[in-house]
């Protein structure tokens, strides 16, 4: 069975149908992409997936549980973690104590324990630090850690982002334009990040990605949609020579280039 | 600013563990032995700050921790201090004994209250807790047990080990210990998860979300803490005063304790003990100028937010 399937969603807003009847699944262990043009509803798609938005019908089954209509921090806890497409680090911290947000829903102590530092406590205070020092090692830039996030260079912040969903521990990793922003060099290393957060650390992601030529080397499977509905599906290859797609999508990246 | 660098020196100057340490020592010492020195007037002044530093530091959890602006804090120190008062007047239960009944009551009027409303976000949440803040004042004024307007009298003195404590001295004393207890809960708290996760709620709800953290649970936490400190603190001051009336607890009072927050300078334990400080002191000192004086004491605050709208103390420094 696949780790995430999606099945017949929708979604609307005051009448206007942002997803429609939307099916396809994620395997796990793959990397996965959901593209389409700009306003076709994938932010949509992952709102509603992480539970910011609660879609009207529909099935989400995330790793053998329904994970629809549940609250966002639920479903972090269930495995299910993503970044956001504008980041929304928090922004007056350092950068490991926002990598820390993410162990919290993996730890326990309340407020007793805090105030008497009971030994089980200082265990997990000592987890949590660790735990995101490691995290923030993987994506290279444990140097930082006690930098305001929000002095820290456009590509450096985007990989706090990272760091502090991978501290989350999940199964599923979405990625909301990982690129947006990017410049060449700092696109090929988040292809290497981006596989080896898949092959070292085992974690299927599904992302969501405006660069083509991204996708198209990460993905192993890519859903392509417009106007919230499903148009094509399969491997790089077989999405690239869709005639569908390449009116839906490709046409409207030439408009791009114009502007 | 001359004044802002000095500061910012001193707190830099406060980094290293050691020098915070020499400090609270000091501090604690003159803290101990300053009734020694002075006279009446200046001990209850001086009570009164420590016991409006217990109440600023717990709206602080509220207000500076987890970011939510509440107007009705008050609701909670009356919980406490009506909870001891009928217990120990009316019942006749050892004034110890009440602690915990009084404790669990504000802490269950915190939860009433936020339970529902912290859905809310951040405005509507403030218009809330102003009328909860009066629903709870005008219940005491109307309910026979709670002794309608006039309140409650002849509230027992408590004894500690056959020692009856009635003196200034006396609750001196008690108040100050318990503003270091509160310092300390407060210091713990916020170097932990949970301090952690008020921070994250604060600045950026659905990114709290998204990584796990509850958000209503987290502020649930943070109200819940919040109301205890007000119920330990009424429950002293009904036997400090030996009478309580509804209107010790009305929305004037909610906005003072709030403004020791603000002034002193939100989520931060000296400038929040510095803002009760200021709260109390100010309108003592310039006693001489009579009706002037709280004008000034308005003038005053308005310039201190003016130039220092995050508070008189100053904003923790971070290595760039």
């Amino acid at each position: 069975m696949a780790l995430l399937e999606v099945a017949n969603l929708g979604l609307s807003f005051s009448g206007l149908q942002v997803i429609q009847k939307l099916s396809f699944a994620v395997e796990q262990g793959t990397i996965a992409s959901l593209i389409g043009p700009n306003g076709a509803g994938k932010t949509s798609v992952f709102n509603c997936l992480t539970g910011f938005y609660r879609p009207d019908s529909g099935r989400i089954d995330f790793n053998g549980h329904s994970v629809i209509r549940r609250k966002p921090h639920k479903i972090t806890r269930a495995g299910m973690a993503r970044t956001f497409q504008n980041l929304r680090l928090f922004k007056s911290m350092t950068v490991l104590e926002n990598v820390k947000s993410g162990m919290h829903c993996r730890t326990s102590t309340g407020a007793l324990g805090a105030v008497l530092q009971t030994g089980s406590q200082r265990r997990e205070e000592a987890l949590i630090t660790s735990v995101s020092e490691e995290c923030l090692a993987f994506v290279g830039l444990l140097e930082q850690k006690d930098r305001r996030a929000d002095t820290l260079a456009y590509g450096d912040q985007r990989r706090v982002e990272w760091a502090r969903a991978l501290a989350t521990k999940p199964k599923l990793l979405l990625l909301d334009e990982p690129a947006a922003g990017l410049n060449f060099d700092e696109k090929k290393e988040l292809i290497t990040l981006i596989l080896r957060i898949r092959d070292e650390l085992g974690i299927t992601i599904l992302l969501i990605e405006h660069d083509m030529g991204l996708v198209m080397k990460v993905s192993e499977m890519i859903t392509v949609i417009d106007y919230g509905a499903k148009i094509a599906e399969g491997t790089a290859e077989n999405v690239q020579n869709n005639p569908k797609v390449i009116e839906a999508y490709l046409g409207s990246e030439d408009g791009e280039d114009v502007l | 600013m001359a004044g802002s660098s000095r500061l910012t020196s001193v707190s830099d100057w406060l980094r290293p563990q050691q020098n915070r340490m020499i400090v609270l020592l000091v501090l604690a010492g003159v803290a101990m032995l300053i009734p020694l020195v002075v006279n009446n007037y200046v001990l209850e002044v001086l009570t009164n700050a420590w016991f409006y530093t217990i109440l600023c530091l717990g709206l602080n959890i509220v207000v500076g921790y987890a970011g939510l602006l509440d107007l009705g804090y008050a609701a909670f120190f009356a919980v406490g201090a009506y909870t001891t008062g009928i217990l120990t007047s009316k019942f006749g239960v050892n004034f110890w004994l009440t602690i915990p009944v009084a404790v669990s009551c504000s802490m269950l009027a915190g939860l009433i209250i936020g339970g529902p409303t912290l859905r809310l976000r951040s405005d509507y949440l403030a218009i809330v807790t102003l009328g909860f803040g009066e629903i709870v004042r005008i219940i005491a004024r109307n309910l026979d047990i709670t002794g309608g307007a006039s309140g409650l009298i002849g509230i027992d003195r408590p004894s500690i080990f056959g020692l009856e404590l009635s003196r200034g001295i006396h609750f001196y004393y008690v108040f100050l210990l318990l503003a270091i207890l509160a310092c300390f809960v407060s210091y713990r708290l916020q170097n932990s998860r949970l301090g952690r996760a008020w921070q994250y709620v604060r600045e950026d709800e659905d990114a709290a979300e998204a990584m796990g953290i509850g958000r209503v649970a987290v502020k649930l936490y943070a109200y819940v803490i919040g109301a205890m400190f007000g119920g330990v603190a009424g429950c002293f001051f009904a036997v400090k005063m030996t009478a309580i009336s509804p209107e010790t607890f009305t929305f004037s009072q909610s906005v003072l304790i709030l403004l020791g927050v603000v002034l002193g300078g939100m989520g931060k334990i000296p400038g929040v003990i510095i803002g009760a400080f200021a709260l109390v002191l100010f309108p003592e000192v310039f006693r001489g100028l009579g009706s002037m004086r709280m004008l000034i004491f308005g003038i005053v605050m308005l310039v201190i937010m003016l130039y220092r709208p995050e508070g008189i103390w100053p904003q923790k420094q971070r290595e760039m």
